[in-house]
């Protein structure tokens, strides 16, 4: 599965405030360390399994702790409406 | 401490094909020769961003009928502003569209003046104007972009209302707003003829509510009632000069984009002017700012800071003083002026928006 941004849905940085968003229509969400680490590899050309293996090298992490913590971010995201799934 | 705006309207011009009789526009309208240019709103878009504002509403009057309304758009993303384009739809085609995508338009908001095309003909003052509105939902759906469709509801369309849920789910929208008529400018020059009475509202709200229920997970409508029944004044811009900035089209810095109704009231404008000095240090916006300035019955009111004494340009429009308490609030001394203006509404005629010198003179002799 490919995780994309749902259509008007983007990550953009808040420079006064000193954080990333999820900005959609007429609404917006602050992302969590965890989740803006995900966020930012999503691309709609890495599927599932090579954002985990990103997050495993960059973080030294096995990679079955970290899917599990990946697809249920994943997961979450997409009940919020920010991503969809191809 | 101000906090820093999430958002700016950006008011690119009042000129509009439609004239729809509650515009949100001053009844005095800056005319093509007055607006800013395309640099000016780059600028002003780039002040914004740096200032914190996250998100730019590009609105009007219509604004595409600027001819730079691909190189604004441009300029607002360039800016790292999420950009939502507020519009009447009937310019639209498969060119604009194309070219509005490529510069990085984020979201569309199509209004819809009546569900049947007579209606919405008439209340827009615009013939054809409804085809070319599902044109151009179509074209949105077909560029991939989210929809939201606004639909301003009254007396004269509310029998409407089943059918204008609908047309959003038709279309293909997202989001539908139904938004009660707010009355000052236009709208309060036409509100006899707008003011629904407690029963179409009621009415309204119990529809809205089972189509929020029958819809969940396809359509979020979102629901701005008329505060001529309420109790409780709306929180007019989430409190004055604590979230939002607009721009008029000639470049006058506003707490909100009615504010230039209050007669008296002096604004910077971006031509000489940053956007964070007249956010943090101009008069216009720090004279309604907090709970200070409020007089009693707001004064050490418990809701003070949830409703932030209502509407100052209500409170002007009605009382003539911008500084009173908003009628709408039921301890208002002013607030029976409302239920008055309920029973007086009936008549059917409107006064369209037009610019002032295209108004109809008493001919001599």
């Amino acid at each position: 599965m490919t995780p994309r941004f749902a259509p008007g849905v983007r990550l953009q940085e808040d420079k006064a405030r000193g954080r990333w968003i999820v900005m959609a229509p007429e609404r917006m969400f602050i992302p969590d360390e965890i989740a803006l680490e995900v966020l930012r590899l999503v691309d709609g050309a890495r599927d599932e399994a090579a954002i985990i293996a990103t997050l495993a090298e960059k973080f030294a992490a096995p990679v079955d702790v970290i899917s599990v913590d990946v697809r249920v971010m994943l997961e979450d995201l997409r009940d919020k409406g920010a991503l969809v799934h191809d | 401490m101000i906090d820093a705006p999430l958002a700016l309207l950006a008011e690119l011009t009042h000129r509009c094909p439609l004239r729809c009789p509650y515009c949100s526009n001053p009844t005095e309208l800056t005319r093509a020769s007055g607006e800013l240019g395309t640099e000016e709103w780059a600028r002003v878009f780039a002040e914004a961003a740096a200032l914190g504002c996250l998100q730019i509403h590009l609105s009007g009057g219509e604004p595409t009928v600027r001819r730079d309304i691909v190189e604004i758009v441009a300029a607002a993303r360039t800016a790292g502003l999420y950009t939502n384009l507020i519009t009447a739809g009937v310019l639209l085609d498969a060119a604009l569209m194309a070219r509005l995508v490529e510069a990085g338009l984020d979201h569309v908001q199509l209004s819809v003046q009546d569900a049947d095309e007579a209606g919405a003909e008439r209340i827009g003052g615009m013939k054809g104007a409804q085809a070319k509105k599902r044109a151009a939902a179509a074209l949105v759906k077909q560029a991939g972009l989210p929809l939201t469709l606004n639909a301003v509801v009254h007396r004269q369309n509310l029998h409407n209302l089943p059918r204008l849920i609908e047309i959003a789910l038709e279309w293909g929208a997202g989001r539908l707003e139904v938004a009660h008529v707010q009355y000052y400018g236009w709208a309060l020059a036409n509100r006899a003829a707008l003011l629904p009475n407690r029963a179409l509202l009621d009415e309204a709200t119990r529809i809205v509510q089972a189509a929020r229920a029958a819809h969940r997970g396809r359509l979020v409508i979102d629901y701005v009632v008329p505060d001529y029944h309420a109790a409780r004044p709306k929180a007019c811009m989430g409190g004055w000069g604590r979230r939002f900035l607009a721009v008029s089209p000639a470049g006058n810095i506003l707490p909100c984009h009615a504010a230039e109704s209050i007669t008296g009231m002096v604004f910077a404008n971006v031509r000489d002017t940053s956007l964070a000095k007249a956010w943090l240090g101009s008069d216009a916006f720090n004279i309604f700012r907090g709970t200070a300035w409020m007089p009693k019955p707001c004064q050490g009111c418990e809701n003070a800071e949830r409703d932030w004494g209502g509407c100052r340009c209500q409170a002007f429009a009605l009382t003539g003083d911008a500084a009173n308490t908003d009628p709408a609030c039921a301890l208002s001394p002013h607030h029976a002026m409302l239920a008055e203006a309920v029973a007086e509404a009936g008549a059917a005629e409107f006064r369209y928006r037009e610019f002032s010198s295209d108004r109809p003179r008493a001919r001599p002799g």
